[in-house]
């Protein structure tokens, strides 16, 4: 509940964002979109008052995958495109941690676009936010899966002609249990996004629209072209996917919660001493 | 988006005030030390002075209400994507010159100003009204100085964000 | 297979070691299938050059093991007249013959069954004990009881029927006090080893021929409160496995060749962040998509050298099937202590020959991963310290948050472009290799220590050239052996002082390129003469081709 509503002054948490980021300063652009991610992770993180001990922050390989160092949680920052891999492998082994996977569209849905399938199908309960600036930056330029068909670049002059991947859609048809976009612009919107996706049981998915400064100014724009609250939140899942054929790209909030239980390891509730494993060898 | 509530007291309302100032000091240092990452000198040390000033602006605010210990600003939630006087992110640019950064700070302080006079002009007790004209005024006197500030500031030049060198990669 | 399976489990019931291996043709069921089986008194690590018996059920598609089922003039094959004549290349052997009527002995048994005859026929043969062939039968039948008393009827008409067969191969008696036994496979041996080893992740894609470790550990892992967790590649598995090491618990996949390449970069990445892992390779024949049913020793190379940059890291081998237990347990062990992934070279034949082996001896238990206590002040993930481990902070730990980096890093873990951290991080990650104590377990040293020959081997080679040298020996001829299991790092000091006083050596490997002969001349000044002996798979060396080899070897 808000502490504005209940017409109470709070007092100071014991956190407040700040204490949720490292002292190591982003080195991404002045104006890019990431920033607002930082911003709003941190707020999510403080709402909740998560121990940062406790949270794990595990990304690939690009701008955005510089994340976890920004951040005075645990991070982890692995190889292109795996990042889902590991984040799952983390939350399985220790079921304990917050897990929060983040990445690119590049690291997210090129390379590692069998995993994203996978880890929706796998429910396991983890977030995953991607800053989708549909470009890859890091590499100074070249289209990603999500950069429109007619964008003009040095790989693929004219454009690539190639439909954008749908990472909304796959999300839904794949099975994640909890689908929202968000935009960097709104760091406050996008934390009580976050603070959702990180609530919810199964693997939560945020799109996140992320301006990329130097290699997409025009994508300034977004700010103009955004719809906030656009989705209406739904458990139905052919309600979700009838509602994505309207959907503009920008348009904002949580598309989907449903219920699926999250991933659960099966196992015999008798735990045994490794060493009577022997048994099924002694003769 | 949560419609944002109006303040009953004045002490909510000048919880609001305090939360804007937090917020405002928080990017502006910030920035100051994104531009210095950037080896932009002098745009760091503007912000660096723009957040000492709301930190001073946060402080009286915390003074003048005798808080020991200050409400939570992140529990505020704006209409805005963020505070009135928060930068957005988005307006930077890695060549900006001071000038661009006193028009953000000045948008930001004409914003502020709106911002009170929309509560002042709204339903709220006569005290919360009071506090709010006498904040807008207060910002008024802020955007003023700001415009002082730029009259001292040479506008940027044509090509001011012309780099010759192409972009690097780090990964 | 079955009646194989169950000729194996009636010899282990009978108080005798064994060893059994399969083949079979590419059909899903019902295609062409041999199981070869040696039965000794004592533990037994290859097949013989020789068979003494081939009993066949058919003679559909059997040029596929020609070359698998050396007969000999003292041998003996056990057919189906029916089935027509045995294959010329069988003839040619000078074996003896015989015919034994399986089916129409099947038919006079209400749901009799072939292969239970010929299990009853070769018990009578080898004079395994009535009991010990009912027990192997009671067990492998448990589910359908219905089938047991025809199966074991024909099992007593296969007896019966092989009163007639002059040639016998009767067992010597077993030894009168057993030790203890298991039976077991090789990937079962290693998939125990990594519980052992403290092992509780496990992340898994199927690949011939692991693919057995990793279903042997899915319920197994349960049962001791660990979680294996199927992936959709290995890419995944292998980083999930990273993952769920850099969360404090010990990870293990298991892949064979194919699998490995897609692994290096992520092994890469272990080496950089220092996150342990174990990968067990159960080898097969490459390269690329290779014949996967069939052994080979042909991934040291990509296994020592597999990854892009300076990135020293674990690679051992087992060299029996009840090795794959102690080394694999072993490789945990190491890669905890020293932050670092370790590579299992197994193989084919090792991870999936069925085996009676002496129960393994325990392996004592160590520290586990050196890890960072709460509070540390000024805790720095990467420092660089005496012995070159640091102190891995575990998520969880209050104050020691940390970001793990596949980017050099400096020592508190920032990603660093510095030279001066490049090579201070380089040289702690070789030099907390280089400079561990691995104790014993680096080899197996054999053989006669006073000769001034040696020979080197690794993996499933190890069996072949101890039968074979142990026959030479016989000759005259003496050598070492040094059976190694530590190929990474490779101890270079141990091996020199085991070789003290060696003029001439030999490698011997399973090979098209002699790929550890390579290694070891790369890595060090080995004495003497070195030559080299080396055959592709996807036939083991057998002892006698191990004893020629080194009758003209002792002449050089």
């Amino acid at each position: 509940m808000n502490e504005a509503d209940s017409g109470t002054i709070a007092p100071a948490v014991l956190r407040g964002p700040n204490d949720y980021k490292s002292d190591i300063k982003p080195v991404w652009c002045p104006g890019c979109g990431d920033f607002g991610v930082v911003n709003a992770l941190a707020k999510a993180m403080a709402k909740m008052t998560l121990e940062p001990k406790d949270v794990a922050v595990v990304s690939g390989i690009g701008c955005s995958s510089r994340i976890p160092a920004y951040m005075a949680s645990y991070g982890f920052h692995g190889i292109h495109g795996r990042a889902l891999a590991a984040g799952t492998g983390l939350k399985v082994a220790r079921p304990d941690l917050t897990v929060i996977v983040t990445g690119g569209d590049g690291d997210g849905y090129s390379i590692g676009g069998n995993h994203f399938l996978h880890a929706c199908r796998r429910n396991v309960d983890m977030t995953y936010i991607v800053m989708d600036n549909r470009v890859y930056g890091m590499t100074k330029g070249q289209p990603s899966p999500t950069t429109e068909p007619d964008w003009d670049s040095k790989l693929s002059p004219d454009g690539t002609g190639l439909r954008e991947f749908q990472p909304l859609v796959i999300a839904l048809t794949s099975g994640a249990n909890f689908i929202a976009r968000g935009f960097t612009g709104d760091p406050n919107g996008l934390a009580e996004l976050i603070e959702q996706a990180v609530r919810h049981p199964g693997f939560s998915f945020i799109e996140v629209l992320s301006p990329c400064v130097t290699f997409r100014p025009e994508q300034k724009e977004w700010k103009k072209l955004v719809k906030p609250d656009a989705f209406k939140p739904t458990p139905d899942m052919p309600r979700a996917a009838r509602r994505m054929l309207r959907d503009t790209g920008f348009d904002l909030g949580v598309l989907y919660a449903g219920e699926r239980p999250a991933f659960a390891p099966r196992g015999p509730r008798a735990l045994r001493a490794p060493a009577e494993l022997e048994a099924r060898f002694t003769l | 988006m949560k419609k944002q509530r109006l303040p009953r007291t004045v002490a909510e309302f000048m919880a609001y005030a305090w939360a804007l100032e937090v917020e405002a000091a928080d990017r502006y240092a910030e920035l100051a030390e994104l531009m210095a990452t950037h080896h932009n000198r002098e745009v760091s040390e503007l912000f660096a002075k723009l957040a000492r000033i709301e930190g001073k602006h946060r402080d009286q605010i915390a003074a003048q209400m005798g808080w020991t210990s200050p409400p939570d600003a992140a529990v505020f939630r704006w209409e805005t994507p963020e505070g009135p006087e928060t930068t957005d992110y988005g307006e930077l640019h890695y060549l900006m010159q001071p000038w661009h950064a006193l028009k953000l700070a000045e948008h930001n302080e004409r914003r502020a100003v709106e911002f009170f006079e929309r509560f002042a002009a709204a339903r709220v007790p006569a005290g919360v009204r009071a506090a709010a004209l006498e904040m807008a005024a207060d910002e008024r006197e802020h955007v003023r100085l700001i415009e002082e500030w730029l009259s001292r500031v040479p506008p940027p030049e044509s090509g001011w964000d012309e780099d010759p060198d192409p972009p690097a990669v780090a990964d | 297979m079955t009646a194989g399976n169950m000729l194996l489990e009636a010899a282990a019931h009978a108080g005798y070691y064994a060893l059994m291996t399969r083949s079979s043709g590419p059909q899903i069921r019902g295609g062409e299938a041999a199981a070869m089986l040696r039965i000794a008194c004592e533990p037994v690590e290859c097949m013989e050059d020789r068979f003494d018996v081939l009993a066949a059920v058919d003679w559909e598609n059997v040029h596929r093991f020609n070359a698998e089922i050396p007969l000999g003039a003292s041998s003996l094959i056990l057919a189906d007249p029916d089935q027509g004549e045995p294959p010329d290349i069988f003839v040619t052997s000078g074996a003896t013959r015989a015919a034994l009527p399986l089916k129409k002995l099947a038919k006079s048994v209400p749901e009799g069954r072939a292969n239970m005859v010929l299990l009853g026929a070769l018990a009578a043969l080898l004079g395994l004990p009535d009991e010990a062939v009912a027990r192997a039968v009671e067990k492998t039948l448990g589910k359908r009881p219905a089938a047991l008393a025809p199966s074991l009827a024909a099992v007593a008409a296969g007896r019966a029927a092989a009163a007639a067969i002059e040639t016998r191969f009767p067992l010597a008696e077993p030894p009168p006090t057993r030790r203890a036994r298991w039976l077991l496979t090789g990937n079962e041996a290693a998939g125990y080893g990594a519980i052992t080893g403290g092992v509780r992740f496990v992340a898994a894609y199927p690949i011939t021929p692991a693919t057995e470790l990793l279903e042997w550990m899915a319920p197994a892992l349960a049962q001791v409160g660990g979680t294996l967790l199927q992936a959709e590649d290995e890419l995944a598995s292998v980083n999930m496995a990273i993952g769920g090491s850099y969360g404090g618990v010990p990870s293990l996949t298991a892949t064979s060749g194919p699998g490995l390449s897609l692994m290096v970069e992520a092994l890469g990445l272990a080496v950089t962040a220092e996150i342990p892992i174990v990968v067990v390779d159960v080898m097969r024949v490459g390269p690329s998509t290779g014949i996967p049913t069939k052994s080979e020793q042909g991934d040291l190379n990509i296994a020592v050298h597999g990854l892009h940059g300076d990135a020293p890291h674990l690679v051992l081998a087992c060299n029996s099937v009840a090795d794959c237990l102690g080394t694999t347990q072993w490789a945990v062990q190491l890669a905890e202590a020293l932050q670092s992934p370790a590579i299992v070279l197994s193989d084919q034949f090792l991870g999936q020959a069925r085996a009676v082996v002496d129960r393994p001896p325990d392996i004592a238990g160590d520290g586990g991963r050196t890890t960072a206590a709460a509070g540390t002040p000024g805790y720095q993930r990467y420092a660089i310290t005496a012995n070159g481990v640091s102190p891995m902070a575990i998520p969880g730990t209050p104050g020691l948050a940390y970001t793990a980096d596949g980017l050099e890093h400096a020592e508190r873990g920032t990603p660093s472009s510095q030279a001066a951290d490049h090579f201070a991080q380089l040289d702690k990650r070789r030099r907390k290799l280089e400079a561990h104590d691995f104790g014993a377990r680096w080899a197996d040293i054999e053989g006669d220590a006073a000769s001034d020959r040696a020979i080197i081997t690794f993996g499933s080679c190890t069996g072949p050239v101890r039968e074979g040298l142990a026959r030479a020996a016989a000759y005259g001829v003496a050598a070492r052996l040094v059976s190694l299991r530590l190929l990474a790092p490779l101890p270079v000091t141990q091996l020199i002082a085991a070789l003290e006083g060696v003029t001439r050596v030999l490698v011997i490997e399973q090979n098209h390129s002699a790929q550890l002969y390579k290694y070891l001349r790369a890595e060090c000044d080995l004495p003497g003469r070195v030559t080299s002996v080396h055959r592709p798979g996807a036939l083991q060396f057998s002892p006698g081709e191990i004893h020629r080899h080194l009758v003209e070897w002792s002449r050089t």
